[in-house]
């Protein structure tokens, strides 16, 4: 299958500073890619090198097998959003779904159709002859969207679309994302900063950190088994538990040593691991970590652990504890007695666990 | 077929290289190229026509020494120092009594500002008449009983040049109200509030607070104020003509009289690019300064 | 008892407070009429003057009102006074103004528009430079390009000419109409701009389309303010007219300060009103985008 999209040794350089270095991405038809990471991490920029609004230093873009390196945007069958939405001002909601139509000649009759198509699949009839100041902020995004659906496009693109709404419209345009993708089976290019988002909505992730690709994978892999402690930061809330540890040859297993405050290092064993180095960096995310008696499994290892704070978050109990230097998050059920100054037995599911180099940061195993 | 979708690609990545060219060249030859002209000029013999020969700096020893100049320089300093200092302090005070939510800010607003609607040549020919002292104030106020009363500066060559300052004020000052009462505007309500709440007298509000925080406008307003002196030409001519004698000349004025009257094209380059050092001097460290803090 | 004295005491005061803040008000409102006094004086003595006889203002005052009320002021101004030698009044100047300033200001901001939105949406390498180059432009004393000038439209053989104006006040003009196109254009977010490229539309089209449509304000703005330069200005017109070509400018300080004949003020003040007119007309209509330009025009950046 030719890939729909491919970019190949991208470097993106604004004088001389690189923005981008070395990126390899591939998706196939019908993929939803989410391009996420923290701000100025070159997410956007590469977005907007896809999409040929910005000039690429080296490597080469192509769409559907054909190559896009040196293709201006009109020529490169896509379709954006925005997050200002980025609507002509001056005219009403039906010219600037249709502008696109206009420009490249289309007749009025199949612009009127498509109009009214996509109209109707979005809901936003009564709306057309509106401009865009007129608007709330979630029919605007409507109307982004309806601008981009109505070039029915090889790719769309989509600039971190919703992080000017407010949570609640956020939450529910996102559905309205999936709903579209899944009901047109499109191929979907998609920046944002909020991994949330990037969880429900891809079908492949690409985690990137000044420039350079942290990871891609399915939200899964990216989820659970992070290749480096960027990745396992910064995807998950609350983040991950990045716990320094020492790692001790216990016969065919490891035997892992947690510095704590009082009562001598909490000692787990880990038989699945043999082979780490001595000083590493343990992930746990807080729900792999629970109240002894509420999880179970053949790598779950229980340990007492004083309670430090405990903040109720309604569906759950955020528990915290001092180990290894760190304030490690615990998630208990919501009818937990646990108090702070108690100690109580916490239950470690070690098959969930990633190792870390602390130099390298590195995932071990 | 090929070579056309090039060419049209080509276009079509310069394009906003080309729009923009015309005016650029126009600028960098009218302008900077001029700039050129005129300060290699300022360094020849030049007289009624202008020669090539750079001889060094005569043309300003020249200029230096003419006493013509020198009270050109002279008026400068105590036209400029006096017009930019009442322009800006009645300009401000204005702004303060314009800000206490007065009904009829408006139309206030519009008597104040329309003299810069005006050419200097108007205003210059207005105050001409009143001040004129055979039939003006002076006029006025001897009509009035005071026989023996004296307002003769437009004639006078030792107060000829405090004319220029009545009628530049009455001028401008308007317009830097116009800013200062933007500025006043500007200021962060909340702050107001709280020093209010704080039981801190107006003035007091006013003096340390409103008005330290607008230090940029106070900047923006000496600037246009100094460029207007600097520059000013149209006004001394309608107004004084430059006399009596040449008792309130400008740099300005002295220029184009050399130029054009006495046909000094030397003396009349060497002044402009005086008058370009004063101006380059003050406007390119806050032009600078203004796009610097805009980039960032 | 005591509450009592308390209490009127307290309205008392109170009552001071009142009257010592409507005595401050009453102040602050007869200050501001005597400044509108101050600046309107002018106007009003020009007006009275151009409607008076020569007779009576010999013998009357100068901001008496006129006992009796005579136009032949305004029609020698416009039709008759003398500019120098020639003697047609201000008319044929006045046009020369309208036939300079018009083409003038249109060129002017339609360069303006198109370079502001170049500089301010499709920023490439050194376009920062060049605008602030075009921006110090404007700034320097025109006294040291008036000789080149001279000399160049000679060359062209535009010197004393409507065109040879005109070109001036373009060339001298765009610095700032660029100014005020890009620090408008500059607000506008750059999506637009991208997103109409991916709409397929180009360069001229996304100006023509989307950013022309938006500039109504800022047009309004760099028209006016141009206008006003324009028919305002003296040492272009003076330097590079000659006798048919001058601005109205030019003929107004003629006529007030030709020497032949009696000093006619009532004429010279008609005159100068008349030169005025157009600038204060548009004040007047339009004054909110004059101040809006001036205020543009200074504070920079």
């Amino acid at each position: 299958m030719t890939p729909i999209l491919d970019v190949k040794n991208l470097y993106k350089n604004y004088g001389s500073v690189e923005v981008l270095k070395d990126i390899n991405v591939s998706i196939d038809p019908g993929d939803f890619l989410v391009l996420v990471g923290p701000s100025g991490c070159g997410k956007s920029t590469l977005l907007n090198c896809i999409a040929g609004l910005e000039p690429i230093t080296g490597g080469a873009i192509s769409i559907d097998g054909r190559d896009m390196t040196d293709v201006s945007p009109k020529d490169r069958d896509i379709a954006m959003v925005f997050q200002s939405y980025a609507l002509y001002p001056t005219m009403s909601v039906a010219k600037n779904i249709t502008f696109g139509m206009k420009v490249r000649g289309v007749d009025a009759q199949t612009q009127k159709t498509k109009l009214a198509d996509v109209a109707q699949q979005l809901q936003i009839e009564p709306l057309l002859n509106r401009r865009p100041g007129q608007l709330s902020g979630g029919q605007r995004q409507r109307v982004a969207m309806g601008r981009a659906l109505v070039r029915d496009p090889k790719l769309f693109l989509f600039d971190e679309p919703l992080s000017n709404l407010d949570a609640k419209l956020r939450v529910e345009m996102r559905t309205e994302i999936k709903r579209l993708h899944h009901d047109l089976g499109a191929s979907m290019v998609y920046v944002t900063h909020d991994q949330i988002e990037a969880m429900t909505l891809a079908s492949k992730i690409v985690v990137m950190k000044g420039g350079v690709i942290q990871q891609m994978g399915t939200p899964s892999q990216i989820y659970n088994r992070p290749e480096n402690l960027f990745v396992a930061d910064f995807m998950g809330s609350p983040a991950m538990n990045l716990i320094p540890a020492k790692a001790v040859k216990n016969g065919k297993g490891m035997r892992i040593e947690i510095e704590r405050p009082e009562g001598g290092p909490l000692i787990l064993n880990d038989a699945a691991n043999p082979d780490l180095p001595e000083n590493v960096i343990l992930g746990l995310r807080p729900e792999d970590i629970a109240e002894a008696g509420f999880r179970a499994g053949k790598q779950v290892q229980t340990a007492h652990c004083l309670v430090e704070i405990v903040e109720p978050a309604g569906a759950d109990t955020y528990v915290m504890s001092d180990l290894g230097g760190k304030k490690v998050t615990a998630r208990f059920h919501a009818e937990t007695k646990a108090e702070p100054g108690a100690t109580l037995e916490f239950a470690f599911d070690l098959g969930k666990v990633s190792y870390f180099a602390p130099n390298t940061g590195q995932r071990l195993n | 077929m090929k070579g056309a979708s090039i060419m049209s690609e080509w276009l079509e990545r310069h394009i906003p290289k080309l729009v923009l060219a015309p005016s650029f060249a126009a600028i960098l030859l009218f302008v900077y190229g001029f700039i050129a002209w005129t300060g290699w000029v300022s360094l020849t013999r030049s007289r009624l026509l202008p020669k090539y020969d750079i001889v060094g700096f005569i043309q300003y020893d020249r200029l230096f020494q003419s006493p013509r100049w020198d009270t050109a320089l002279n008026n400068l300093y105590v036209f400029g120092g006096l017009f930019i200092v009442i322009s800006m302090a009645l300009g401000l005070l204005l702004a303060i009594l314009l800000d206490q939510k007065i009904r009829t800010e408006g139309v206030l607003r519009t008597i104040y500002l329309y003299p810069m609607a005006m050419s200097l040549i108007v205003t210059g020919t207005a105050w001409k008449w009143i001040l004129n002292p055979g039939l003006g104030v002076e006029h006025i106020i001897r009509g009035w009983g005071f026989e023996s009363f004296r307002f003769d500066w437009l004639v006078n060559p030792k107060f000829a040049i405090y004319t220029v300052v009545i009628a530049g004020v009455w001028q401008a000052s308007g317009f830097v109200m116009a800013l200062f009462l933007a500025g006043l505007r500007s200021v962060d309500e909340e702050i107001i509030k709280a020093a209010q709440v704080d039981g801190i007298p107006t003035a007091r509000i006013y003096s340390a607070i409103i008005i330290p925080s607008m230090a940029p406008i106070f900047l923006s307003a000496f600037i246009v104020l100094m460029h207007l002196a600097i520059k000013s030409f149209d006004l001394v001519i309608a107004l004084t003509g430059g006399g009596p004698g040449y008792a309130t000349d400008l740099p300005a004025t002295y220029m184009y009289a050399l130029a054009f009257s006495r046909g000094d094209i030397g003396q009349a380059a060497s002044s402009a690019m005086v008058m370009m050092a004063v101006v380059f001097a003050i406007v390119v460290p806050y032009l600078y300064s203004e796009l610097r803090t805009r980039n960032e | 008892m005591s509450d009592f004295t308390v209490a009127t005491q307290a309205i008392g005061s109170r009552r001071q407070g009142n009257v010592k803040r409507i005595a401050l008000r009453w102040l602050l409102y007869v200050l501001l009429c005597l400044f509108a006094l101050y600046y309107l004086l002018p106007l009003f003595v020009m007006i009275t003057t151009s409607l008076k006889s020569l007779e009576e203002i010999r013998t009357g005052s100068l901001v008496a009102l006129p006992r009796e009320i005579t136009f032949d002021a305004w029609s020698t101004a416009w039709s008759s006074a003398c500019t120098g030698i020639q003697c047609e009044g201000l008319r044929p100047f006045f046009w020369n103004s309208i036939l300079i300033a018009v083409p003038a200001v249109v060129i002017s901001t339609v360069l303006g528009a198109l370079n502001g939105y170049v500089i301010a949406q499709w920023r490439f390498r050194g376009a920062n430079m060049i605008f602030s180059l075009m921006l110090f432009g404007s700034f320097i004393p025109f006294q040291v390009v008036i000789l080149p000038m001279a000399r160049v439209l000679g060359m062209m053989g535009l010197a004393g000419t409507i065109p040879g104006l005109i070109f001036v006040h373009v060339v001298y003009g765009i610095g700032f109409t660029t100014l005020f196109f890009r620090n408008y254009y500059v607000t506008i977010p750059h999506e637009l701009v991208k997103a109409a490229k991916v709409d397929g539309a180009g360069f001229f089209r996304i100006f023509w389309s989307i950013f022309l449509p938006l500039s109504l304000p800022i047009i309004v703005v760099t028209v006016i303010w141009q206008f006003t330069q324009i028919w305002n200005d003296f040492l272009f017109g003076i330097s590079f007219s000659q006798a048919g070509t001058q601005p109205v400018t030019v003929a107004l300080n003629n006529i007030v300060n030709s020497t032949t004949g009696v000093k006619a003020y009532n004429v010279d003040m008609a005159a100068a009103i008349i030169a005025a007119l157009p600038t204060l007309l548009v004040y007047v209509v339009a004054g909110k985008y004059f101040i809006r330009g001036l205020t543009a025009g200074s504070v920079k950046g």
